[in-house]
């Protein structure tokens, strides 16, 4: 194609001026930015009030989709069930027969925890959620995890609340708007969550690999003692996240622990629920189960 | 001097004597598409991993390859800045990148004033690679420790993706046109 010969200034003074300062603005243009990244990268969260000022105002379009999204993903459930009706009823029928006698000793389980959590005089807390919200959006193409939700301060979250969805944790409360806060998912490769084997209570930190699944690291090096389809909890170890939430299923090994595929997709989960920040009881002495000495 | 044409049925934009072009329109469909591509696919989807494209910058290159001189070529401060506060990207990363890519995409038109499509979509590729490695390397540097093979996917679609891009907005320039606007 030709070049459009409007770009031409020539001989007009006042287009040659206009030329020589689109270029002067969009060389500073690149410095102002080259600056502000420079701030960033030494206080990560120095314009986290201008971005949650851009995410309330935002925010009535992006609760509009979320719900329209919601709707979608529910019609192509619909459609993708019809598919597989047949096969999929008996086999639900048949885990729906194992699951209530899990169920049943399940709790069976709970009953015999409590009464023993009785006898030691422990609180039997399970602390009420701050709030329940929707996730509105969440960073398409950056190759950092955050996700918004729909609520911020006016219904009192605040920065550090573990956010979770009934699968399990989504993230943790990274900054927070009015009416909007951004949620560090757990897939972000700066989230470090410490879990442990839901089995065997083997120790271990989950930290994002940005894909969609996390890194097992566990904190004792050895053997590696884990099996794929073993599922991570968080262990609530250093306060933060309260434990026995789930987090991961491991997916393949490594030579120092496993990648595991995260529970809880947050494409998947509409509500999400806010918890207060967890701490653990250091004042209870919690008695060590002691194993038998050989 | 030229006559008006007269409407025609099947005439896609009939000219007539009466209408023109909005003003309004025709300057702020631009802008506001790419302020759309950048807030919209966070809304969109829930992405567990970054595999969309960067359509707000993709939306730019085309707008500035379609119509050069029509965008600013300052126009990559404000719309990165705009870019920057939804992407989750470290503030000022799109701001320098969109800034540098107008830059770029000037200095390539005065080396190579004739072009065809596949040498906008070649030009358009090489700076959606830089701008994906280098967003990439700067979220890295603000807290972020991401491999670069994450984002492979994300580059593939977003080279692939380009000459669709290219279409929608060439249909919004068609739209941006419409004489929509009662004269007299």
């Amino acid at each position: 194609m030709a070049p459009p010969t409007n770009r031409r200034p020539g001989f007009s003074r006042r287009a040659q001026y206009s030329l020589f300062t689109g270029y002067i603005v969009a060389i500073v243009g690149a410095g102002l930015g080259a600056v502000l990244l420079i701030v960033t990268a030494l206080s990560p969260h120095a314009f986290a009030s201008v971005r949650g000022a851009a995410s309330d105002a935002t925010s009535p379009a992006a609760a509009a989709t979320a719900q329209a999204r919601g709707a979608g993903q529910g019609l192509f459930a619909i459609v993708a069930g019809y598919i597989a009706a047949g096969s999929q009823n008996a086999q639900l029928r048949h885990e729906a027969e194992i699951a209530r006698v899990r169920l049943a000793e399940a709790a069976a389980v709970s009953d015999e925890n409590r009464r023993l959590k009785a006898t030691l005089a422990l609180m039997d807390e399970d602390p009420r959620p701050v709030a329940a919200a929707r996730l509105i959006g969440s960073t398409a193409n950056s190759s950092r995890r955050f996700a918004t939700l729909s609520v911020g301060s006016d219904r009192g979250v605040a920065v550090g609340m573990p956010v979770r969805a009934p699968l399990g944790l989504i993230g943790r409360v990274l900054e927070v708007g009015r009416r909007t806060a951004r949620v560090l998912l757990i897939t972000d490769t700066e989230s470090v969550v410490p879990v442990r084997r839901a089995a065997d209570g083997v120790a271990a930190f989950a930290q994002g690999r940005a894909d969609g699944s996390v890194q097992i690291r566990l904190i004792s090096l050895g053997v590696n003692p884990l099996k794929r389809g073993d599922v991570m909890v968080t262990s609530g170890s250093g306060g933060l996240y309260r434990p026995d939430i789930a987090v991961a299923v491991v997916a393949s090994l490594t030579r120092d622990g496993a990648v595991a595929r995260v529970l809880s997709d947050p494409a998947a989960s509409d509500l999400v629920v806010v918890d207060p920040m967890w701490q653990p009881p250091s004042d209870v002495p919690v008695p060590v189960p002691t194993k038998a000495k050989r | 001097m030229k006559a008006p044409r007269i409407a025609r049925s099947g005439d896609r934009y009939p000219q007539q004597i009466d209408r023109a072009p909005s003003t309004l329109l025709a300057g702020a469909v631009p802008w506001l598409s790419v302020m759309l591509a950048s807030a919209a696919p966070s809304w969109a989807f829930i992405a567990s991993a970054p595999i969309v494209p960067p359509l707000g910058l993709m939306v730019l290159l085309g707008w500035r390859l379609l119509r050069p001189g029509l965008l600013p070529l300052w126009a990559g401060l404000p719309l990165g800045l705009f870019d920057d506060l939804y992407s989750g990207q470290p503030l000022g990363s799109a701001i320098l990148l969109w800034s540098l890519a107008m830059i770029v995409l000037e200095i390539v038109e005065t080396r190579f004033p004739w072009r065809n499509f596949l040498q906008d979509w070649m030009a358009a590729a090489g700076l959606l690679s830089a701008a994906i490695f280098f967003g990439t390397v700067f979220a890295n540097l603000t807290g972020g420790s991401t491999r670069l093979s994450v984002m492979n996917p994300q580059l593939l679609i977003a080279v692939l993706g380009y000459p669709v891009i290219g279409r929608l907005v060439a249909v919004l320039d068609r739209f941006r046109l419409l004489n929509v606007r009662v004269l007299g």
